[in-house]
C-alpha cells in the first residue's frame, strides 16, 4: 500500500530551481529509482524574439495543472510529481515550465512527464505573445495541431 | 454572471472582464458566444470564428454544447499555448 501522492503545483512569475525541486522529491527516500526532470525554455526563434509574454487565467491555471497531475498519478505508479509554470515576460534562454516525476522505474517517470507536458500545452490556460527585437509587439503564438495530436495519443 | 476574456479575445473586445446578463433563452456556452457576438462590433470581431473559441465555466473547460447551469463565471479564450 503506497501513500497517496500529493502533486506540487505552482504558477508564479519568479524563476525556479529545477535541481532543487527534483531534490525535494527524493530527499530522505530510498524507494525512488527514477526521476525525470523536464524544463521548457524560451527560444529566440532565430534571433528575432526579444521576449515572450505569458498571460494566464489565475486560479484556473493552478486548478487545471492539478487536474492533469492527478490524472498522471492515477495512471502511473508515481512517488512524486512537481509542476511549475511561470507567467509574465520571459526572455530568450529563461525557463518557462518545469515538470518533475519520480517513480520506482524509469518508464513510468518518462511517460508521466511526457503526458504532463502534452496536457499542459493543450489544457492549461496560458497564452504566449511574442515581443520582437525590432520593438514591435508581435502576434499571439498560434496553437499547433502537433500539440493536439501529441495530447490526443494518450486517449483520455 | 461574470465574463472574462483572455489573449486576443481580450484585446479585440478591449476589456478583461465585465458583468453580463444574457436572456434566459441563452442556455449553452455556444449560445452565449452567439449572444455576445451581437453586443457590438468589437464582440463580433472577437467571436468572428466561434469554432476556435474555448470556453471555461467556473474555471473548468467545457464544450460549446455545455449548459450554462448556475455558472457564475464564463471565460472565453483562444486555444492555449502554454508549456
Amino acid at each position: 500500500m503506497t501513500a497517496q501522492v500529493m502533486p506540487t503545483v505552482r504558477v508564479q512569475a519568479d524563476d525556479f530551481d529545477a535541481a532543487a525541486e527534483a531534490a525535494l522529491l527524493t530527499q530522505g527516500r530510498t524507494d525512488i529509482g527514477a526521476v525525470v526532470t523536464f524544463t521548457g525554455l524560451c527560444r529566440d526563434e532565430g534571433g528575432r524574439l526579444a521576449a515572450l509574454e505569458l498571460e494566464h487565467y489565475p486560479g484556473m491555471a493552478e486548478e487545471e495543472i492539478s487536474r492533469v497531475a492527478a490524472q498522471a498519478c492515477a495512471r502511473w505508479p508515481l512517488q512524486g510529481v512537481t509542476a511549475i509554470h511561470r507567467f509574465g515576460k520571459i526572455a530568450p534562454g529563461a525557463q518557462i515550465v518545469l515538470v518533475v516525476t519520480a517513480s520506482s522505474h524509469r518508464v513510468a517517470a518518462f511517460e508521466a512527464a511526457t503526458f504532463l507536458m502534452d496536457y499542459l500545452k493543450t489544457r492549461a490556460p496560458f497564452w504566449k505573445k511574442e515581443h520582437h527585437k525590432n520593438g514591435t509587439s508581435g502576434e499571439w503564438v498560434a496553437a499547433t495541431e502537433a500539440d493536439d495530436v501529441a495530447a490526443g495519443r494518450w486517449g483520455t | 454572471m461574470k465574463a472574462i476574456y483572455f489573449a486576443w479575445v481580450r484585446e479585440r473586445i478591449g476589456k478583461t472582464e465585465e458583468d453580463i446578463s444574457p436572456p434566459a433563452q441563452v442556455r449553452t456556452a455556444g449560445e452565449l458566444i452567439a449572444w455576445l457576438s451581437a453586443q457590438g462590433e468589437e464582440y463580433a470581431y472577437a467571436f468572428e470564428n466561434p469554432s476556435v473559441i474555448r470556453v471555461a465555466l467556473d474555471r473548468a473547460h467545457v464544450k460549446h454544447d455545455a449548459p450554462l447551469g448556475e455558472a457564475r463565471e464564463a471565460a472565453f479564450f483562444p486555444p492555449m499555448t502554454g508549456g
